[in-house]
């Protein structure tokens, strides 16, 4: 697990059935690309969030592969359509397996 | 035919150049704020000491980024600096040295240090010397917390100056000038005037004589230091002034001023006595 690996989330707590919501993520993350060399020369290993999902209700919104170019802390900013109450789920996995995880209700009516 | 066809071209070009040559930008019209709950003042009268070299008004370096830039400064979810912030507020929960002890110990919140920012640097009581803000912390970690100084420009106590610098957003710059301040003012102010290195620039060329204007794809501020630590894009992370003056120094092939040294925290008290009345806006966001 990455130390202080937190993820962030803003979703509008209510919307109008079939609005188009703004939904802004964060989390902090190194991102090491794998590429980078410390000060005595030797490889920096790989270290990377390498898939993202947002899901509501059950249903697959958003799944995103990210690669080792994507650079520290990823913010992912999208819209989603949403038909009605619910809770959106989002999970980032990182590459040494730790899965990290928030949710949050939306009202719709 | 051919002829016409030249001297249109010709003209065009010149215009082009002419066009290039004075490219000048004001800064925009906007209202900062933040979270949609502290309305931050980016344009107030000029202080009296700047006998109108500034104008009529002293204006935010947030005025003359691009609209994308000031964007993200609106909301705390989109500044990249709110992650400094939370690391702080973990270190000042954090026990360290040898008295046992975290900032949280002595000051509680860190909302107690609301009013710190705005008048800093300040005459410290005991030494009478002037001091930064950095130079507080450390008093504080060496001497009441038995812990080792952080370096000036490191993580912990730029995020730190970030964090305490954040809780006095929205009230307005008023740093003493006069008094026991006023021979450290008197010399900032020199320095200011003062050119400097191989391209003999002072702060005032850039600063005062051509704030507005480019150079080359830069858009000069008025160099005020209300925002400051400031969160840049260039370097993904955040600058101290004492840092942000050595880069401008060594822009003009000079010596820059060390960071903590006496004379960049002199330097300090002046450009922030230019922007009294403008609101503390750290961690700003810019280009």
């Amino acid at each position: 697990m990455a130390e202080d690996v937190k993820p962030r989330v803003r979703v509008p707590k209510t919307a109008a059935a079939g609005e188009t919501i703004v939904i802004k993520t964060l989390i902090n993350h190194v991102m090491e690309s794998g590429q980078r060399k410390d000060s005595s020369g030797n490889p920096i290993p790989r270290q990377i969030i390498n898939r993202f999902t947002c899901e509501f209700n059950g249903q697959m919104v958003l799944d995103v592969t990210l690669e080792p170019a994507i650079s520290t802390n990823p913010y992912f900013e999208f819209e989603a359509v949403v038909p009605e109450s619910g809770e959106f789920k989002f999970t980032w996995y990182d590459d040494d397996g730790s899965v990290y995880e928030t949710t949050e209700a939306i009202t719709v009516g | 035919m051919t002829t016409k066809t030249l001297k249109g071209g010709m003209a065009s070009a010149a215009l082009a150049l002419a066009l290039c040559g004075g490219a000048s930008a004001e800064p925009v019209d906007d209202t900062l704020i933040l979270n949609g709950e502290i309305e931050m003042i980016t344009r107030a009268p000029a202080p009296e000491h700047l006998e109108g070299r500034l104008g009529p008004d002293v204006i935010s370096g947030w005025l003359y980024r691009e609209d994308e830039t000031r964007d993200v400064q609106r909301d705390d979810f989109e500044n990249p600096a709110s992650l400094m912030l939370e690391a702080a507020a973990v270190a000042w929960d954090t026990v360290e040295g040898s008295e046992g002890k975290a900032c949280a110990s002595c000051h509680e919140s860190v909302d107690s240090m609301a009013g710190v920012r705005p008048a800093m640097p300040k005459i410290n009581a005991t030494t009478g010397e002037l001091w930064s803000m950095e130079q507080y912390i450390n008093d504080c970690r060496v001497n009441r917390m038995g812990a080792e100084a952080w370096e000036w420009d490191k993580d912990p106590m730029k995020n730190m100056t970030a964090l305490i610098s954040s809780v006095s957003r929205g009230m307005p710059v008023n740093v003493q000038i006069d008094g026991p301040a006023a021979p450290y003012w008197e010399q900032g102010k020199e320095i200011y005037y003062t050119r400097y290195g191989q391209l003999e620039l002072s702060c005032a060329n850039c600063h005062e004589d051509n704030n507005g204007n480019h150079i080359r794809a830069d858009h000069l501020s008025q160099g005020q230091t209300n925002g400051f630590p400031v969160y840049r894009f260039n370097t993904s992370g955040l600058v101290s002034i004492h840092n942000r003056f050595r880069g401008c120094i060594r822009d003009t092939r000079a010596e820059p001023f060390a960071v903590g040294s006496p004379e960049a925290t002199a330097l300090e008290l002046y450009v922030a006595s230019r922007g009294m009345g403008l609101s503390v806006e750290s961690p700003s966001v810019r280009q």
